[in-house]
Formats: C-alpha cells, structure tokens, sequence
C-alpha cells in the first residue's frame, strides 16, 4: 500500500523575508501510522505541514506522498490523498451551511450529485454530526467545528490526514470526544500540536522539530518521557509520563 | 465569527431567507437574475422626473415577498441600512434644481424634488429586488446562475470571494477596533496616524486570512469552477417567470398606469 506512504527528503525552505523555516528535514512515514509534529513556536511545523499537500511547493527536497512526486503537476491528485485539517476551522468552513461545506470536496473531485450527497452524509456521521446538516457553519459550537472541519476532509476519502493543532481552543470534553474520534481512523495521521497529553494518547511516534530541523524521530515514550531533551527544545515532558500511578 | 459584522449586518439571515422552501425559492436562479436584471433596467430607464409611473412596478417586489414568504421587516431593515447612499446621490437635486414642473393645489413642485423622489422610489425599487433575488437563491446558488447564464467565471468567483471576504475584513476590523479601544484609555480621537496605521495592518491581516480560506479551498480541490449538489435544470416554469414578469415589466413602462388611473380622479378632483 505505497500510497498511504508520506516521505520528505532533505526538505529546505526559506521565505522570502529571508527567515529559514526548515533547513533540510527528512522522515518517512508509512501505511496507518499516527505521527505527532512537536516543536515550539516557530519551530518549523506549518511551513512543514503546507509542504505535505502542496500549499508550498518543495524548492529544495523532496516530498513523495504515495506514488506522487509532489510538483505542480501532481498537485492536485496530491490534495486528494492528503486531506488537511487547518488550525481555524473558520477558515475551513466557508459555505452557507454544513451540507454544502462538506459536499464541497467530493463535488470538485467530479462526483455525480448521488455520490456526492453520499460521501458527504457519511463523513458527517462518522463524526457524529449528521444532524447538523443544514445548520450555517458559523453558528456552531468549537467543537462541533472542529467536528465538520474533519467532515469535510473525510469526505474526500483521503489516505492520509494532516492536522493541524486539532485540539486548540476546544473544552476538556470536545477535546476528548476529538481524542476518541482521531483513535478510531485508520488512515495515515499526521499531528502537528502543543497537546503532548493527546500525543502521548493516540500517537506512537513523534518527530521532534526545532530551528527547521528534525531533532528527534522515535517512540513517543522514549522521546516524550526524555526531560532533558524536551526542556532543550523548549518543550516540557507530559504530566502523565512524570508519575507512574494510574489515572 | 458569529458575532463580529455577520451578525451586525445579520448576513446569516439573508442566508437562513435562502434555504426557505417556496415556489420562488425552487425556480432557478437563473430566471430569478434575468427577472431581476430586466426589473431593473426598466426602472431605471424612465424619465428623471417620474415618480408615479414608477408605482405599478411596485407590484413585484411585493409579489415576490409574499409568494416566497419573506419577513417584510428583515428586508426593510436591509434597505434602510443602504438608504443613506441614495439620500447623498439626491441630496442636492432640490437644491440645484428650481424649475417648477407641477403643481399640486397651490403648492408648487420643483424639479429637484421631483427627481430626488424619484431617485428615492428608483433605489427603494432596485435595492429591494436584488435583496430579493439573495433571499431568494443565496450568493451562492446565484454566483453559479450567473457563471451558467454566460457571466465571466472570473467574475461570478469574485462576487462570491466579494461575499465571503466581506465579513471577513469586517470581522477584523471590529476585533481591531476592539484592542484599540481597550488601550486608548477612553481617549474617542486618536488622531489620523493611529487610523492610518490600524487600517494598514488591518489590510495584511485581512490578506493573510484570505490567503488561508483559499488554501482551505484549494485543499479540497477548488479549481474556479463553482459546482452545485444540484444543478438546477430550468423548464417551463422559468420561461413562464421571466416571461411573465418582463412583459408587466414593459407593459408598466409603456402605459402609465398610475397615471391612467389617476388623471381621471385628478381632474375631477381639482
């Protein structure tokens, strides 16, 4: 299952402010794996994130997402294998009601009206938020949000999904409910985010980024439970891997 | 979001006006823009000084609104909210204009009221139909009844990003507004180089988060083409609409029938 595959090899790229975001990055991430992207602010994760479904085009390096060689000519099919979750869900959600918003994708994909309607139903109920179809996007809830923003990428049938910072801004049960949900895909899953908690719940991998450079790549066990190394980076080992009682 | 000038200008409820279920909301929009498009190249093709020939155009906006069970209240807000750019359009017509054309009893009528009512009833008339078009389609169905009517993509895309960025930069702007307030310590004028300096970075914040809904559209596939779960497929009923409502419109354009009306009870009266 080759398509399910996300390799990025020797990644550079600077703005044109002259800022270097990312000075050579390279992992591989394969079929159904959950990966976190760590680092602090200004790390490099959004410039990484934009490159995995062709937002930037890599200028230096490489990005191979399945059996595409990300470039201008593949970008498209690229979109459609990676579905991207963005930060602020209103940006995602732009049409007049959760329906329409999630029928976007499979409509521009060139899907017959039926399979449209379909698609767009069972992405909805994958995140429990079919009963919420006609509502206007701008009315909900955080979470529910957050909820449709994922809709609107699952209804694309994406192989890999990239999110970013899912669980921002949401209440301790919208967090949860997100939690369970992110468990039960099966698709390759891609995490930038500060919520080291959720990490150590749902991803067993984490890449750690700092200055635009990959500083760790393994089990999010063994690097997350690392104090030395995460206070290096500006990061902090979770509460839950700091003491050894159940919770 | 919900708060910011979406809610001010209860754009939402133009876009709730649209998902009603009613014989105008299910004609296509297509029909519905011509209908419109003719409506208002009509009105505005009479005289400057016509006010009361104008009158039997009014039947269509009312028409609309009752069939398609419009809050008449929502709407009326709407125009009022747009009425001072037709005041400041008429303003100085009573002023420059002297010339008494009529007169009523023994009071006489100058040109430049004439013409300032008549821009009044003009702009009543027009902002009126195509709040009625919106209520009735929704930007976006409209935007692609225009594209699929023959209208540059290029603009029917633009007046939809028109739509939706609108609220956004508002949305801004209101937040800006906000943080300024909090810090001016109650001080109203700040003088041009704050305005000037708060709109300068309200323009790139603006810009940044256009930038990042076009990306969400790109995301998931957007190519400039507007596409519809259903496309409408427009049949008799759409020919019976546009055809119907141009010849009142002309008929209206061609006889007045306020006049026909009135000029009898007029002289009669007097």
């Amino acid at each position: 299952m080759s398509h399910h595959v996300v390799e990025v090899r020797d990644l550079a790229f600077a703005y044109p402010d002259g800022t270097e975001a990312l000075k050579g990055v390279s992992f591989r991430i394969t079929h159904g794996e959950c990966v976190a992207v760590i680092g602090g602010n200004g790390a490099g994760k959004s410039t990484l994130l934009q490159h995995l479904n062709g937002y930037l085009m890599p200028v230096c390096g490489t990005v191979r997402v399945g059996d595409f060689s990300l470039t201008r000519e593949t970008a498209a099919a690229v979109r459609r294998s990676v579905g991207m979750v963005f930060q602020d869900a209103d940006d995602q959600l732009f049409m007049p009601t959760v329906f329409e918003d999630v029928a976007f994708g499979p409509l521009n994909f060139g899907l017959s009206a039926g399979d449209v309607e379909e698609r767009a139903m069972s992405a909805l109920e994958r995140v429990g938020m079919a009963h919420l179809r006609a509502r206007p996007p701008y009315k909900l809830s955080a979470g529910e949000k957050r909820a449709v923003a994922i809709a609107t990428v699952l209804a694309v049938l994406p192989d890999v999904l990239v999110m970013d910072e899912p669980s921002s801004n949401l209440d301790p049960r919208g967090r949860r409910r997100l939690i369970e949900l992110l468990r039960t895909f099966e698709h390759t899953r891609i995490i930038a985010t500060h919520d080291l908690e959720m990490v150590v719940e749902i991803c067993p991998r984490v890449i750690v980024l700092d200055g635009g450079q990959v500083v760790a790549d393994g089990s999010t066990a063994a690097i997350l439970g690392d104090e030395a190394l995460m206070l290096k980076h500006g990061l902090e080992k979770p509460h839950s891997l700091r003491h050894q009682h159940p919770h | 979001m919900s708060t910011g000038v979406a809610g001010y200008l209860e754009v939402g409820r133009m876009d709730e006006l649209a998902r009603l279920d009613s014989p105008v909301h299910r004609l296509d929009a297509r029909a519905q823009a011509l209908t419109t498009m003719a409506f208002v190249l009509v009105v505005m093709s009479y005289p400057r000084y016509e006010v009361s020939a104008l009158m039997p155009l009014c039947v269509y906006p009312i028409a609309l609104m009752a069939a398609a069970n419009l809050p008449v209240g929502v709407l009326l807000k709407k125009l009022a909210m747009a009425a001072p750019f037709a005041l400041f359009v008429g303003l100085f017509n009573p002023v420059l204009d002297h010339q008494v054309v009529t007169t009523v009893g023994s009071v006489s009528i100058t040109g430049g009221w004439l013409s300032f009512a008549s821009i009044l009833v003009r702009f009543a008339l027009t902002v009126s139909a195509a709040l009625i078009l919106i209520s009735c389609t929704g930007i976006h169905r409209l935007c692609a009844g225009l594209e699929r009517l023959g209208m540059p993509r290029v603009f029917a895309v633009q007046l939809l990003f028109l739509y939706r960025y609108f609220f956004v930069i508002g949305d801004e702007g209101l937040r800006m507004k906000r943080s300024v307030e909090i810090r001016s310590a109650g001080r109203k004028a700040l003088g041009m180089r704050v305005y000037g300096q708060v709109i300068g970075h309200l323009l790139l914040r603006s810009m940044d988060r256009a930038q990042r809904i076009y990306r969400a559209m790109v995301a998931r596939g957007f190519d400039g083409e507007i596409r519809m779960v259903r496309p409408a497929k427009p049949g008799w009923r759409e020919v019976g609409f546009v055809a119907g409502w141009t010849v009142y419109f002309l008929a209206a354009r061609m006889w007045n029938g306020a006049a026909l009306l009135g000029n009898h009870w007029v002289r009669s009266g007097l």
